[in-house]
């Protein structure tokens, strides 16, 4: 016990040594949480389109009101002919270009039928496509007017079946009440596992490593004493972040927190116990901190943090089940805006327990005192 | 010039005995191309959905059916009361509940019956892709219990896409993972490299050494030009290999437009190195400094028009932005540089300006 204590007064010593290290650790992180969040938004809001309008009947004049009305559709630059339409997709001045035939009014009157030619520029295949089917939702719209208006027919054919929508959890449909849970938990990951990558081998590059091994240190106190610092500043980091979250952005906090301190601990001992595992086996920080990225790269990709789990393949989707990015998500996600509890986390608590012991004997095993 | 030579092969030296790092930089586009490939679609599959059908009838097992042969559902529980469906979601054991009305075969009948959906809205983009989805399914049933064939006006829209007619996220995520790639290497590795020789002490020993400051900062720099472009053509043949992404433009502008990011991403790189004294502080800086932002503000995953007045204006400050753009332009539109004047121009000049402050920063003094 008095073994790990100077251990322990050592790595913090080193660590509050460089003055630089400090801020970096604690500040650059909360700003990167404000910032993101705010940068981290899916939800289209702005559309910008152009249109030729060759009929110029009223039909077709109350089209172009409506898509100036809407709240998505913002009007580009006025364009006279094709070409500049065409123009204006390549120079990213418009997502959408609208032409409506000359014909339209007169063909809608007589063959009951009309067509508006849309061309989208579909490099971001996903807005691309969300932005034309809200276009198409204006252009319906239309159409059921036209028809109730010049035959007297019901708004839309009423159907036997009607569907009511309700969203449980966040009515408002908060964008930010989800990403503030899930980018905390990614800078603590990110924080934790490269400090704790880069800090064993820092002594192994340096030499100092040799120092140590010499000492009737055991092995896991070693372990222990690179470890336990880590986690209390990645513990507080949560802490502090979770406070930024409540002030700046006002995120629910349903659950129980201890239950997510809870968790947050074990959890970290997986991304710590990853880091020094990594630091076992490598022989320079550049080294460790490139396989480390390339580890956390793919597991934040995998976690549902930017994109829901739901969007990926079956396969994929059993992949989760080994990120333990993953499972942090979720789970701050869940007790956080859900209130879940224990019983409903079970699971998540045992694997990532299974977790933590296992990638820490794996460390423990791979650090070897003779060299 | 002799001494300079030498020198650059010790540094690419350096770089060859690490085939750990090496490994890492050319495996992990590979990764990255994978993933956004394959495990990251667009396409909503396999939501976990719970249904509440207190009187199962024909009607309620038919829609049911309907929505879990669909693909986008798969049904994981049955909820046999309204209080739990408050479990099954903070259990994470459904994202959406179908909540039928209790005679909902009579009220079809008549005309009259409410489906209700519940959705998870913790993610709220999630939420209503499900509703949505749920929702045409559900008015796709109707309609086919309705016999109707009434000749009314109908608008058609007739939509051609541009530049990436499949709608594949494929060509718009390569062009993100070369810029990340580059920057990676170009300014992370760069910087870190750098500040290993400080902190193991050696740069006292380059400094010494009768190579000029300069010399000594661009024999540095050379084999990370020269890595980062084989890299950038190696990701853009792996993209064109496995997905069939094309280069519309002009290949020769792509590689020169690339040299002008790669040598404004090494300016920061030393700029980096100039400021910190260990590996540690260098990794930190570039990783919450640079590549964060890179990833999140240059308009890769999230779009730029989006974020808040703030955060457009200190998105222009980000040279990846430019680069994207500049790179979209060439690959996906294959227009020529009459198009991206603007985005060079600006990128050019973050380039001089961070090459001039890192020499004017750079310590040739021991202290």
């Amino acid at each position: 016990m008095r073994t790990l204590y100077f251990l322990l007064q050592k790595e913090f010593i080193q660590i509050f040594r460089n003055k630089a290290m400090l801020p970096l650790i604690f500040v650059l992180p909360i700003v990167q949480l404000i910032i993101l969040t705010f940068a981290a938004d899916f939800e289209l809001k702005v559309i910008k389109f152009t249109y030729i309008d060759n009929d110029k009947s009223q039909e077709s004049k109350m089209l172009m009101d409506r898509f100036r009305a809407s709240t998505y559709f913002v009007e580009a630059e006025s364009i006279q002919n094709f070409k500049q339409g065409m123009t204006a997709l390549d120079e990213n001045k418009a997502t959408l270009f609208i032409t409506i035939p000359s014909n339209f009014s007169r063909s809608l009157q007589d063959k009951k039928q009309a067509t508006i030619m849309v061309d989208v520029n579909s490099i971001d295949g996903q807005a691309a496509s969300l932005a034309y089917s809200y276009a198409q939702n204006i252009i319906m719209d239309l159409q059921d007017d036209i028809r109730q208006e010049w035959n007297g027919l019901p708004n839309k054919l009423a159907p036997p079946v009607t569907v009511e929508s309700r969203y449980w959890f966040n009515q408002d449909m908060v964008y930010s009440n989800l990403m503030v849970p899930g980018i905390l938990a990614l800078l603590i990951t990110m924080i934790g596992m490269f400090l704790s990558a880069m800090n064993l081998v820092r002594e192994k590059e340096i030499g100092t490593i040799e120092q140590i091994n010499v000492t009737p240190i055991k092995k896991y106190h070693f372990l222990l004493g690179k470890l336990i610092p880590f986690w209390v500043i990645a513990m507080f980091e949560l802490a502090f972040g979770l406070v930024i979250g409540k002030i700046v952005f006002d995120i629910p906090m349903v659950g129980s927190l201890p239950l997510l301190f809870a968790f947050s601990a074990i959890y970290l001992l997986v991304v710590l116990g990853i880091g020094l595992w990594i630091s076992t086996f490598t022989d320079t920080q550049q080294q460790a901190m490139f396989i480390a990225w390339f580890f956390i790269v793919i597991f934040i990709l995998m976690s549902g943090l930017f994109t829901p789990i739901e969007n990926m393949p079956g396969w994929a989707q059993e992949l989760t089940r080994a990120n333990p990015i993953a499972y942090m998500v979720k789970v701050v996600r869940s007790i956080l805006m859900k209130g879940s509890t224990f019983a409903d986390l079970k699971w998540e608590f045992l694997w990532v327990t299974v977790y933590a012991i296992l990638v820490n004997a794996f460390a423990l095993m791979s650090y070897s005192k003779r060299s | 010039m002799k001494e300079f030579i030498a020198f650059v092969k010790k540094e690419f030296l350096h770089i060859f005995r690490d085939t750990r790092t090496l490994l890492v930089l050319f495996g992990m586009p590979i990764a990255q191309l994978l993933l956004f490939g394959y495990a990251i679609t667009t396409e909503v599959s396999n939501a976990k959905i719970a249904v509440y059908d207190p009187e199962p009838n024909q009607y309620s097992m038919q829609l049911t059916n309907k929505l879990t042969s669909s693909g986008f559902f798969i049904l994981t529980d049955n909820v046999s009361s309204k209080e739990e469906i408050e479990h099954v979601f903070k259990a994470s054991k459904a994202k959406m509940v179908v909540v039928y009305p209790k005679d909902f075969e009579d009220k079809v009948a008549q005309g009259n019956a409410s489906v209700q959906l519940i959705a998870d809205g913790s993610d709220p983009n999630l939420a209503s892709i499900l509703t949505n989805s749920a929702t045409a399914i559900i008015m796709d049933w109707t309609l086919s219990k309705m016999a109707v064939d009434v000749q009314i006006e109908t608008i058609k829209t007739e939509v051609k896409w541009h530049y990436n007619p499949s709608l594949d996220s494929a060509s718009l995520f390569v062009p993100g993972v070369v810029t990340i790639i580059l920057m990676l290497v170009s300014a992370m590795l760069t910087s870190i490299s750098i500040t290993r020789e400080k902190e193991l002490g050696t740069i006292e020993i380059l400094l010494v050494s009768p190579l000029r400051p300069a010399l000594i900062i661009i024999g540095k720099v050379v084999p990370f030009i020269i890595l980062s472009l084989f890299n950038t053509m190696f990701i853009l043949g792996a993209a064109q290999v496995i997905f069939d992404v094309p280069i519309n433009g002009s290949i020769a502008l792509l590689l020169a437009e690339s040299m002008l990011f790669i040598i404004s991403s090494l300016g920061l790189g030393v700029l980096i190195s100039t400021v910190s004294d260990t590996q540690q502080t260098a990794l930190m800086l570039s990783l919450f400094g640079l590549m964060l932002p890179t990833i999140l503000l240059s308009g890769f995953i999230f779009p730029i028009d989006n974020m808040p007045m703030v955060l457009q204006v200190i998105s222009n400050i980000i040279p990846a932005k430019w680069f994207l753009v500049i790179i979209k332009s060439i690959m996906l539109k294959g227009v020529g540089i009459a198009y991206f004047w603007k985005e060079t121009l600006v990128l050019f000049g973050m380039t001089v300006f961070f090459i001039g402050l890192s020499i004017k920063k750079f310590k040739i003094r021991l202290q």
